[in-house]
């Protein structure tokens, strides 16, 4: 028991970190993906790491009119989107799962946002409270349907722990697909473009902009806070591509200790974020941005989506 | 011995409460001192409450010594596990506000009778007492009719404001139309029981016929439904808890709603027997409309007291969710499962009543700095307020249920016993309680937008008034009394594996089994097997802070390379008219939700010579309660109507009123000769 634990705890520390080391690279691929649909070279995929570096030798301007909630609010973000990685399997199954379950993932990440909008608010300026009022829009809709979505899945496996739900998925195969896991699917990922203010629900490269969401949110921030900031939504981007991939097609996710399987893991998870932010730039290089008020029917869509997911897991 | 000494205990109790109040009803002339005496003694009280009711919680129930005969039967006060749980809940906040009030009461020094607040929180606390002790249905229902009454005063305290009595006389009605109802459903069941006696009652549960105990429920639920808070009857709960003074507010939204809670658990599981599926989930949609409904109503207030008082209502529904679930799988014979979804009610319960508290006292602050509950009138106050701005802050990330805080475990709990619907046989409820899972979602996401909303408005930007711009931060005991609070919402969260079991005791009484060894293992919570989930509330708080800290050291910026400059404004130089208030920031969630609004919005111009150029824009905005255009208007104009027709033989002869008794008690005759 004791022996699990320790190794569960290494390692739900390594694939943190490996997750956190990776998300800027994954970022970077979205990017030149998106540059060759648009015909240019575009940046070296690398290109945020060297952002980030950048941005931690630079000097930080705080807002005159911003109250503790602006200061404490990146470490939150950097510090919950950590917490709930050590909860995810990534490419073995251990993980830190018995401290929490998907719903404490789902509520760590409502942490962050809860701390960023507040963020938003705090210095004053249209743009912050616009970001803050979309997003809040936006959230409401976004986090039950994923709640949903993995609640799916949970019932399916009987199991809300994230790691037994990839184990169970892996180890029995094909006999567990239903109907209801391509429906959360869908539901699961349609709320990831949401979450992560991706086309066609903001545009990621927008700044100072009228439709700006995540953008407008963040707006003040500079420096070496920003970077926190930034390194909390790369990660998160990291970590909802992780759980769709683990959660919903879990195959190939190392399910013991041994070298052949663990390589195997590391092969299977990264083919599959991959895969994730190959479909993002397509999307995004292919779609235009939503109208705001257009954006309540994809959300209920995919809401409609998850519910019927659950529902049609008891009728079928 | 022991035993003895605690039955002192609860005698003192009751004395020390009335004493406290017989001497402030005398005395209240004296104004500010004897307010401070009476605070004084509530708290005395209220720690020996939380001593006696940790005792009844741990070992076994205790009567009162003394019993009054009475031609109802005879009368005593009596705790068991249930009654000490609610009990320990009213203590713990009547503890805080009785501190906050020490220093709240100069708000009304030389206004209002402070002596007399004093009285009459003595005299509530004293009836929420008997309320949960009652061992007999005359008894209880005469101490709920106090309860309401002493409420209904102190909603009344700040009379010659504008909008209080009609708040007031609206509550007064709403609660005597639920205590009719109530005293219906204990009559049926007197009738047929034979006994007012709850012990004969609970005794006789199950001989009941089956219409008989449906009748009962159905009275029963509507009655404690209304003091609830539960929509369509809710109407009063955003009207009253705000107009009361803000320690009375903490108290009626913290405890006084889950008196209703109290007696729905005692008489549904216990007096009314075997429970049909029908009811739970008459009760869990019942719960899923009034958590939707009353957190969209919550995102549209701009009173900072309304907007937590339609939390309350939000609240109780998440509740009346948990007590349905529990009702569900107790008629199917689950009663593991249905103890599970009683757990996480109560704690949820005794969250709620903590983070509530602490709100309601936290805008009582909020107020007595600025003057206004208009929330669009303040903003800023996090720099002149930053202690209170913290501890409504704590209050609000439980609230938003945000791990590990106490409002996440419970809601956790609660997810987690309604994902446990695959062991309910029949199909149709499972899909009922597949649709609750995603209202329960909705509602927490929707939740979180409201706290962000309140703070965001309350306490961040610019100040957008005068007043706001020169608030100060509140005397001590106020901050005091909150503190206790904001660290309560820490622990319960943090400190949760250790007390559920304790709680499990209480839903052992109830339902006569034992989860606590199945859910609780070490520092970690599941439902019922270890297998389908397991969250260590204490860890995560572990794994936060270490996060936290960490972030900090490799992250924050080094000395010198900071600097403090203005908000980027393109330009123009900012002001409190470029920020965003509360109305702008809910409204798109409220276009979203339009059906359920139904806003209706008006926007007129004023333009110059030139079209092109505006002068002023006026926006108005207006939201009906749905209910109460639909429902309430129409019955209150029949009976207006009916009572202009009546006035035909109001002559104000005192012989034709006595004439029209005279009647009245021939026909009673003859009916029931």
């Amino acid at each position: 028991m004791v022996h699990d634990m320790i190794i569960s705890s290494v390692f739900a520390v390594v694939q943190a970190l490996a997750m956190l080391a990776l998300s800027p690279l994954m970022i970077g691929v979205i990017r030149k993906i998106k540059a060759w649909f648009q015909g240019r070279k575009g940046a070296s995929i690398v290109q945020p790491y060297y952002d980030m570096a950048k941005l931690f030798r630079k000097e930080t301007v705080v807002s005159d009119q911003a109250s503790w909630v602006f200061r404490v609010t990146p470490y939150v973000a950097i510090a919950s989107v950590m917490v709930a990685a050590l909860l995810v399997p990534f490419f073995t199954i251990y993980s830190l799962g018995f401290v929490g379950d998907l719903i404490v993932v789902i509520y760590l990440m409502t942490m962050f946002k809860f701390f960023m909008v507040l963020a938003g608010l705090d210095t004053g300026s249209a743009f912050g409270g616009m970001g803050s009022s979309r997003e809040l829009m936006v959230s409401s809709i976004v986090e039950p349907t994923m709640l949903l979505a993995i609640f799916t899945m949970a019932l399916i496996t009987g199991t809300t722990n994230l790691s037994s739900i990839s184990e169970t998925l892996a180890i029995s195969g094909i006999d567990l697909v239903r109907p209801a896991l391509f429906l959360a699917t869908a539901a699961f990922f349609i709320s990831l473009l949401a979450e992560n203010a991706r086309v066609p629900f903001d545009n990621p490269s927008t700044h100072l902009e009228l439709t700006m969401i995540h953008e407008a949110m963040v707006l003040e921030y500079s420096g070496r806070n920003l970077a926190l900031m930034e390194a909390a939504s790369w990660m998160k981007l990291m970590l909802y591509s992780v759980i769709l991939s683990n959660v919903f097609f879990p195959w190939g996710i190392a399910t013991d200790l041994t070298v052949l399987g663990m390589i195997g893991g590391i092969a299977a998870i990264l083919v599959k974020v991959l895969f994730v932010a190959i479909a993002i730039a397509i999307i995004e290089s292919g779609m235009a941005k939503m109208r705001l008020f257009r954006l309540p029917n994809l959300l209920t869509l995919s809401f409609t989506l998850a519910l019927l997911a659950v529902t049609s897991y008891y009728i079928l | 011995m022991i035993q003895t000494n605690f039955d002192v205990l609860f005698q003192s109790l009751i004395c020390i409460l009335f004493s406290g109040a017989l001497v402030a009803v005398l005395l209240h002339k004296l104004g500010r001192p004897i307010a401070w005496i009476s605070f004084a003694i509530a708290f005395i009280g209220s720690l020996l409450g939380i001593l006696l009711s940790i005792d009844v919680i741990l070992n076994d129930p205790i009567t009162l010594g003394w019993s009054l005969g009475t031609f109802f039967g005879e009368w005593t006060l009596y705790l068991d596990q249930l009654s000490a749980f609610f009990l320990f809940m009213v203590c713990l906040v009547m503890a805080s506000v009785s501190v906050y009030s020490f220093g709240y009461v100069g708000e009304y020094e030389g206004k209002y009778d402070t002596g007399l607040m004093g009285a009459l929180l003595n005299l509530f606390f004293l009836s929420l007492v008997l309320v949960v002790s009652s061992n007999n249905a005359i008894l209880f229902l005469i101490s709920w009719e106090s309860m309401s009454l002493v409420s209904f005063l102190l909603v009344m305290y700040e009379g010659r404001k504008e909008g209080v009595t009609n708040a007031g006389y609206l509550y007064l009605t709403m609660t005597h139309i639920g205590t009719a109802v109530m005293t219906a459903a204990f009559l049926l069941m007197a009738y047929y029981v034979g006994s007012y006696s709850f012990d004969d009652i609970s005794a006789a549960s199950g001989s009941l016929p089956s219409s008989v105990s449906s009748a009962a429920f159905l009275f029963l639920f509507i009655g404690l439904g209304t003091k609830a808070g539960m929509v369509p009857l809710h109407v009063w709960l955003p009207a009253a808890h705000p107009a009361a003074p803000s320690n009375i507010s903490a108290l009626m939204s913290g405890v006084m709603v889950k008196m209703a809670l109290f007696m729905m658990v005692r008489s549904f599981f216990e007096f009314l027997g075997p429970v049909p599926s029908w009811w739970g989930l008459l009760v869990l949609l019942m719960g899923c409309i009034s958590a939707l409904l009353g957190v969209l109503y919550a995102l549209k207030e701009t009173d900072i007291k309304s907007t937590l008082a339609y939390s309350t209502v939000e609240n109780m529904g998440i509740m009346f969710i948990g007590l349905g679930t529990a009702m569900v799988f107790q008629s199917y014979g689950l009663t593991s499962l249905s103890a599970l979804a009683l757990l996480a009610t109560l704690f949820h319960a005794l969250n709620h009543a903590i983070f509530k508290s602490l709100l309601f006292l936290g805008a009582g602050s909020v107020v007595h700095a600025t003057h206004t509950r208009n929330m669009e009138s303040m903003g800023g106050l996090a720099k002149p307020m930053p202690r209170t701005s913290v501890l409504m802050f704590v209050g609000l990330l439980s609230m938003a249920a945000i791990p590990p805080l106490g409002g996440f475990v419970s809601e956790w709990l609660l997810f987690q016993s309604l994902l446990q619907t695959t062991a309910v046989p029949d199909i149709l409820v499972k899909m009922l309680m597949s649709v609750s899972i995603a209202i329960l979602a909705l509602t927490g996401a929707l939740a979180v937008a409201m706290a962000v909303r309140l703070f965001g408005t309350t306490f961040l930007a610019r100040p957008r008034t005068e007043q706001a711009k020169n608030a100060v931060e509140s005397p001590k005991t106020m901050l005091w009394g909150m503190s206790f609070l904001a660290a309560l919402c820490i622990l319960l969260g943090v400190l949760s594996s250790w007390i559920i079991p304790y709680i499990d005791n209480v839903t052992e009484s109830v339902l006569g089994v034992s989860i606590g060894s199945s859910v609780v293992d070490g520092l970690s919570i599941s439902p019922e097997s270890n297998d389908f989930a397991t969250m260590a509330p204490l860890l995560i708080a572990l794994l936060a802070l270490i996060g936290i800290v960490m972030a900090w050291v490799l992250g924050h910026p080094k000395s010198g390379t900071e600097r403090t400059s203005g908000t980027w404004d393109c330009g123009t130089p900012l002001s409190s008219r470029n920020e965003y208030t509360g109305t702008a920031l809910s409204n798109p969630i409220v276009r979203v939700f339009g059906n359920i609004y139904r806003p209706q919005s008006e926007i007129r111009t004023e333009s110059t010579s030139s079209p092109y150029i505006r002068k002023r824009l006026f926006y108005e905005v207006h939201f009906g309660d749905v209910f109460e255009r639909r429902i309430y208007h129409p019955i209150t104009i029949l009976f207006t109507g009916i009572a202009k027709r009546m006035t035909v033989i109001q002559a104000g002869s005192i012989q034709a009123y006595l004439g029209y008794i005279f009647m009245m008690l021939v026909l009673l005759l003859v009916v029931f000769r």
